[in-house]
């Protein structure tokens, strides 16, 4: 007698958007049953997780450093995952954001002028849309699976930074250790609140989730966007062109990893390093979905995910929690997340009747 | 039920007074890997542990912290935290401990493997090669094929002095053999370890070792029946009869005397670079497998080693051209060996330029 998913006439609409406050609840319990489990007092737990790391001016400056990457890609994601346009790619556009900027970066070291960071910053969204946009030309040409290609060319970007880290970026004072020379004051993005690492980069992400809103909500782009991934029949029907909204989806989303590369070396690192990246553009999949694919819900789902890191960091040193508490953390999330978007979709019918 | 209350308030009240009379020192630990059960960051933790031990400190650590953006955010912490003495151990550490030590000039930093310093930042390394050229004589008399295995993670200084060292033992006591080297790219990932390790025995390698933190490669060594060594951590566990002998890597003295000194306040900015002799360097027992002959020749170039009538990087060595690059009676000097950037003869590989 198993439980059988029945789908539903008409998913609840309100209950879209609630899942991830219902998740986030669900999540809150089961980690208290762990930390009591652990033998944690669950209170000083969850003050060392979301309380503490954003009680001070530092504290919120590194929530924003930390957020950045994973908004802006978030947002740019959440635009190709309406289309149903799969790039998992994100990590790989993002290194190759890195190795443009840092090298447009490393072109001009021990130079000054305005037009340097600039010049950063588009190379890197540059990088970034190349790289996404041999995912675009193999899908549109050869019919090949983008959740493959996107993937796999990941793989090849942090092999090709290794590469360029080992040969022509590397310190040449650096004793031959995989490193770029640290960049020059007028590579390094301007800080916006003295004393933290607060950047630029902030600011340019609250104008993604801007720009990203408009284009949905008011341009024939973003209805087509909708149309395309909502019913693919309907969309060519009425005349949108598939192969155009796979391009524009990809190279939007591969140009603003890219930008989040070139903003993590010439903002908070300051260098290039064989590991520019944590996982954001990974980690950005999860963002875009607990966000409902929606630019505002990805804010608020990428600034949840950061405190999660910071968190992690200080129940570490304040309750000698171990690092794989966030993990475990962040995997509840998303489990319960996928578990009510089942549900909302879904329900369970208990009936003796056997499976036909 | 009224003696329990009372004791545990005694108890209590102890415990406030010991902590305000003994103000005692706090010390942070920053771990590029999770603790595990052995290698690199476990042996730090094994350390910290025996600083606890020892002194009347007490202690915190992040693990798993990456080598990017976040290190700098890690660190700070730590230092606001109101730690005394901060041990960052891993190369990547190197910028963000020194920009953290500008802004907290009281706090004493530590980091492992770099090479940039400050007012309040010391460096420290352990001669790894020294014990890489013990592996190096054991392999060279044990192998049959001629042939030794490497498989190195990245193609840096600290990873090519180790290859340089061993090749040279090993063809001290035996001129034929070759060192095959694989380079996978990772400090720690099993299943690309143990592949190498596949590949470099499918290849003739019968004795082999490795410069990356998992047991995988010793796993292998110990299912296709030839020889490996621990890397890191004592790994006989993983591989009883496979395991020759192991590097052990051990900062107990370090940390110790390094926190010591911020205690009595005598710390100072230094460069620390100490090997079998300091007991930074330390060897696992031989295996049952090790003949006694091995064992004591193995033993003898310990010795010379700590009496310093052998250094691992004593003239004559060949580059792989074959041509004399250090002539008899001369020794590679720290510097050059610190940024070592080539390979000997007798390896059988290349470094991506």
């Amino acid at each position: 007698m198993l439980p059988r998913l029945i789908k539903r006439q008409t998913p609840s609409a309100s209950m879209v958007y609630l899942s991830p406050v219902l998740a986030l609840l669900l999540t809150l319990v089961a980690s208290i049953i762990l930390f009591l489990m652990m033998g944690v007092s669950p209170a000083a737990a969850l003050h060392a997780f979301f309380v503490e790391p954003i009680s001070s001016v530092y504290g919120l400056s590194e929530l924003t450093v930390k957020a950045t990457p994973l908004i802006l890609i978030g947002v740019a994601l959440s635009l190709g995952f309406r289309a149903g346009v799969w790039n998992i790619g994100a990590e790989g556009q993002l290194i190759l954001g890195g190795i443009f900027g840092g090298t447009t970066a490393l072109f001009f070291y021990e130079k000054t002028g305005f037009y340097i960071i600039p010049l950063i910053l588009i190379t890197g969204i540059i990088g970034g849309m190349l790289w996404a946009g041999i995912v675009a030309f193999l899908k549109t040409r050869f019919n090949a699976n983008e959740i493959l290609t996107s993937l796999m060319l990941s793989y090849v970007a942090a092999l090709l930074l290794n590469l360029l880290i080992h040969g022509p970026l590397k310190d040449p004072d650096g004793f031959n250790f995989p490193e770029s020379r640290l960049f020059s004051d007028s590579a390094l993005l301007p800080i916006l609140y003295d004393g933290t690492r607060m950047h630029l980069g902030a600011i340019i992400a609250l104008v993604a989730v801007g720009l990203g809103w408009i284009l949905l909500s008011r341009t024939l782009l973003g209805y087509q966007i909708k149309v395309i991934g909502d019913a693919p029949a309907a969309g060519e029907h009425a005349g949108f062109s598939p192969s155009k909204i796979i391009w524009i989806t990809l190279l939007i989303s591969g140009g603003a990893a890219g930008l989040a590369g070139a903003i993590e070396v010439s903002g908070p690192i300051g260098q290039v390093l064989p590991n520019i990246s944590p996982g954001y553009g990974f980690a950005a999949i999860i963002v875009a979905y607990v966000g409902r694919l929606h630019p505002l819900g990805v804010l608020f789902s990428a600034l949840l995910l950061a405190l999660s890191y910071l968190g992690g960091e200080t129940a570490q040193i304040k309750l000698n929690l171990p690092v794989a508490v966030t993990g475990v953390f962040q995997g509840l999330l998303l489990f319960f997340l996928l578990a009510s978007d089942v549900l909302i979709h879904y329900r369970l019918q208990f009936s003796k009747q056997a499976a036909v | 039920m009224i003696k329990k209350i009372i004791s545990s308030v005694a108890i209590a009240t102890c415990l406030t007074v010991a902590g305000i009379a003994s103000a005692e020192t706090k010390v942070g630990f920053v771990y590029v890997g999770p603790i595990g059960d052995h290698g690199w960051s476990y042996q730090h933790n094994q350390s910290r542990l025996a600083l606890e031990k020892a002194l009347d400190v007490k202690t915190s650590y992040v693990e798993s912290v990456p080598e990017g953006a976040d290190a700098e955010r890690v660190i700070r912490q730590l230092a606001a935290d109101g730690n005394d003495v901060i041990f960052t151990t891993s190369f990547g550490y190197m910028n963000p401990t020194n920009k953290v030590a500008k802004k907290f000039p009281k706090v004493k930093f530590e980091h492992a493997t770099g090479y940039k310093r400050g007012n309040n930042v010391s460096t420290y390394s352990a001669r790894f090669y020294e014990g890489r050229a013990v592996l190096g004589a054991i392999a060279g008399k044990m192998t049959k094929t001629n042939t030794i295995g490497y498989i190195a993670s990245f193609p840096i200084p600290e990873v090519i002095r180790g290859i340089n060292a061993m090749t040279l033992a090993a063809r001290k006591v035996n001129p034929d053999v070759k060192v095959k080297v694989v380079g996978v790219n990772t400090w720690f990932d099993p299943g690309k370890e143990g592949d190498a390790a596949k590949a470099l025995i499918d290849q003739g390698a019968d004795v082999i070792t490795q410069h990356t933190d998992s047991p995988a490669p010793l796993q292998v060594a110990e299912k296709r029946g030839v020889y490996g060594f621990g890397q890191a951590s004592n790994m006989k566990a993983f591989a009883p009869k496979a395991q020759l002998t192991a590097i052990v890597n051990n900062w107990d003295k370090y940390y110790i005397k390094q926190v010591k000194a911020a205690q009595d306040g005598s710390w100072a900015s230094t460069d620390t670079w100490d090997g079998i002799k300091a007991g930074m360097v330390t060897m696992a027992p031989y295996a049952d497998a090790v003949p006694q002959d091995v064992r004591d020749y193995a033993d003898s170039v310990k010795a010379s080693i700590v009496d310093g009538s052998f250094h691992p990087f004593q003239g004559p060595i060949k580059n792989q051209k074959g041509e004399v690059v250090v002539k008899e009676g001369e020794t590679i000097p720290d510097g050059d060996l610190a940024k070592m950037g080539w390979y000997v003869e007798g390896v059988d590989g290349t470094i991506p330029k």
